[in-house]
């Protein structure tokens, strides 16, 4: 483990010292005593609701234990209940800043379940929707993470363009948080010609407004004293406690499922996977930002090479007829009537499925008996895991720190508890 | 993608009880007293290198012989590729060997399998429930745990069940 008291000393060519405290010299050590502060559940920088206990001395950390749970809703107990397609709205509800993401990690699943390929329309489209979403996370996590540690400007600027995002979301499928916009199959809605056309504007516009992020932060006295060798997590450790996403190739290790093993249309477009070097916050940042910028350009690919044809399947048993067949068509009639009912039928088997969410690897493992509801759903949640390394990247920091470390995850409670 | 499973068997003929592919999925089933060897070798191996712990879950089948099926998600990071190892644990003896000695990852994810499931792991540093409180009567994911029937809500009369309150 990188030792935090050394990492600290980079701080220097801002002027920021910090003293760290020889552990050999004890003359000016008059009591010393352990405190036990609680923090949360109510805290603004938990994103939910999250309790740590801190073990302090003073006001270094020894120990940090976080309690989870608060928002658990047994989504895993209820989707055994459920038929496939109503599983889709459960997911909106893990991460609700992209909720999009968990409807594509599922219906992947589902898909590889069934063995459904989805039409080249869809694969991009469903492209072009996780990377505005991946863009409205993260720049979610900016403002926020800015916000939390008393940045309070660039919350507003990030806002500005999320709120954008937002209403082409709203505009695709009519909802602004909890979309379910992915069905198995494809996708429910198509891009119109004035969604493309407001999404090509946007994409003009929004590099600059990446540097008006950039100017309040990249060179911020407070903001790089804050977070410059603040939650350092080495490769090793970073791998062995399974981070994924962001936080893990903060620490320079190389994994993002969407090069890894390209699903969707992630193979057909140029784009790279930014990596740091140091394992801090600050390289997270950095990472986050030209995270934004790369799927700003595999959306400008996407939209560029756009095959035409329909965003869906369209087959008995395993998406609805359209509507307008449903009214004429006795067949479609019947059809409509047992996917209500009944669902989809699903092989007996299993699979795990593993999908690059904003946050990390979000998987699911779906364990079907043949039935028209899964046998056993177990979701991989990345903010679940990150928190189980809260500990190991807390001790030796500060207690004014435990904000920036919280937030190094991007961890959103509802998707940690489910 | 997945390793050769042949070199797997070869490697623990003894412990390895079943390979299956399907999906595209390889998944090693191995006797529960042999996990913690078999995933230190799958972590060290170069020709293997699995060193990321993807996930821990388990399922209950009620009706088995050995009750609980413990899974564990492998991936490793140079290969990119997956296996997804099994392990059997019979109701009467609901105990399986920790693998956080050999990813410090798994700390969570095995609690959450206690939690939810009861499968207790043995020298794990931490074995408590993380999902649910402390006070926390039962084991919800198991199958026979109604997901009605419990709790101060089911004393409501004008509520309706749907699969029966719990006596």
């Amino acid at each position: 483990m990188t030792d935090p008291s050394t990492t600290r000393g980079s701080n220097d060519e801002f002027g920021m010292i910090h003293p760290v405290a020889d552990p050999t010299d004890d003359s000016a050590v008059l009591r010393t005593e352990e405190l036990l502060l609680n923090m949360g559940p109510q805290h603004p920088s938990t994103h939910g609701v999250l309790r740590v206990v801190l073990d302090l001395e003073g006001e270094r950390i020894l120990k940090a234990t976080p309690h989870l749970g608060y928002l658990h809703r047994g989504t895993e107990k209820l989707a055994e209940g459920k038929t496939y397609q109503q599983i889709v709205t459960l997911t909106d509800r893990l991460d609700y800043v992209c909720a999009m993401t968990n409807n594509f990690a599922y219906v992947r699943t589902v898909e590889k379940l069934l063995g459904v390929t989805v039409p080249p329309r869809a694969e991009y489209v469903r492209t072009i929707v996780a990377e505005l979403q991946r863009i409205s996370g993260h720049l979610f996590w900016l403002g926020t993470q800015a916000l939390d540690i008393g940045a309070m400007t660039v919350f507003f600027y990030t806002f500005r363009e999320r709120e954008i995002l937002i209403e082409l979301f709203e505009k695709l499928c009519g909802a602004r948080l909890t979309y379910s916009y992915y069905s198995v199959g494809g996708v429910s809605n198509d891009l119109t010609p004035d969604i493309i056309a407001a999404l090509r504007a946007f994409l003009k516009a929004f590099p600059a407004k990446i540097v008006e992020y950039n100017t309040l932060l990249e060179t911020n006295r407070i903001w790089v004293a804050r977070t410059k060798g603040v939650a350092v997590i080495s490769a090793e450790d970073a791998v062995a406690y399974s981070l994924t996403g962001p936080t893990l190739r903060g620490s320079g290790v190389n994994y993002d499922v969407r090069k890894a093993e390209p699903y969707a249309a992630y193979g057909d477009v140029e784009w790279e996977v930014p990596l740091g070097k140091h394992g801090d916050t600050y390289d997270r940042y950095l990472i986050r930002v030209e995270e934004i910028r790369q799927s700003a350009r595999i959306v400008s690919q996407c939209l560029d090479k756009l095959p035409d044809g329909p965003v869906s399947i369209d087959v008995p048993g395993i998406t609805f007829p359209a509507k307008d067949r449903v009214m004429v068509d006795m067949e479609s009639l019947i059809h409509h009537f047992k996917m209500a009912c009944e669902g989809i039928r699903a092989p007996k088997g299993e699979v795990y499925c593993a999908t690059e969410a904003p946050k990390g690897e979000l998987g699911f493992y779906i364990n079907s008996d043949g039935g028209n509801h899964p046998y056993r759903l177990k979701i991989r949640s990345p903010s679940f895991v990150h928190l189980g390394a809260f500990d190991h990247m807390a001790r030796g920091y500060m207690i004014a720190d435990i904000v920036t470390i919280f937030g190094t995850y991007d961890v959103v409670m509802g998707e940690c508890d489910r | 993608m997945y390793p050769a499973p042949q070199d797997i068997q070869l490697r623990f003929p003894d412990a390895v009880i079943g390979i299956g592919e399907a999906f595209g999925e390889l998944t090693v089933s191995v006797r529960k007293e042999r996990i913690v060897e078999v995933c230190r070798a799958l972590r060290d191996d170069p020709a293997w290198s699995f060193d990321f712990l993807s996930d821990v879950l388990a399922v209950d089948f009620p009706d088995a012989e050995e009750r609980f099926e413990v899974i564990y998600h492998l991936y490793s990071i140079d290969k990119h590729h997956r296996v997804r190892l099994k392990a059997r644990v019979r109701e009467d003896d609901c105990r399986i060997e920790s693998v956080t000695s050999v990813w410090a990852g798994a700390n969570f994810m095995e609690r959450e399998v206690y939690d939810l499931m009861g499968v207790e792991f043995l020298n794990h540093p931490d074995l408590r429930r993380i999902l649910l409180t402390d006070e926390f009567d039962g084991f919800p994911l198991r199958k026979d745990y109604p997901t009605e029937g419990r709790g101060w809500r089911s004393t409501f009369e004008f509520l309706p069940t749907t699969d029966g309150p719990v006596a």
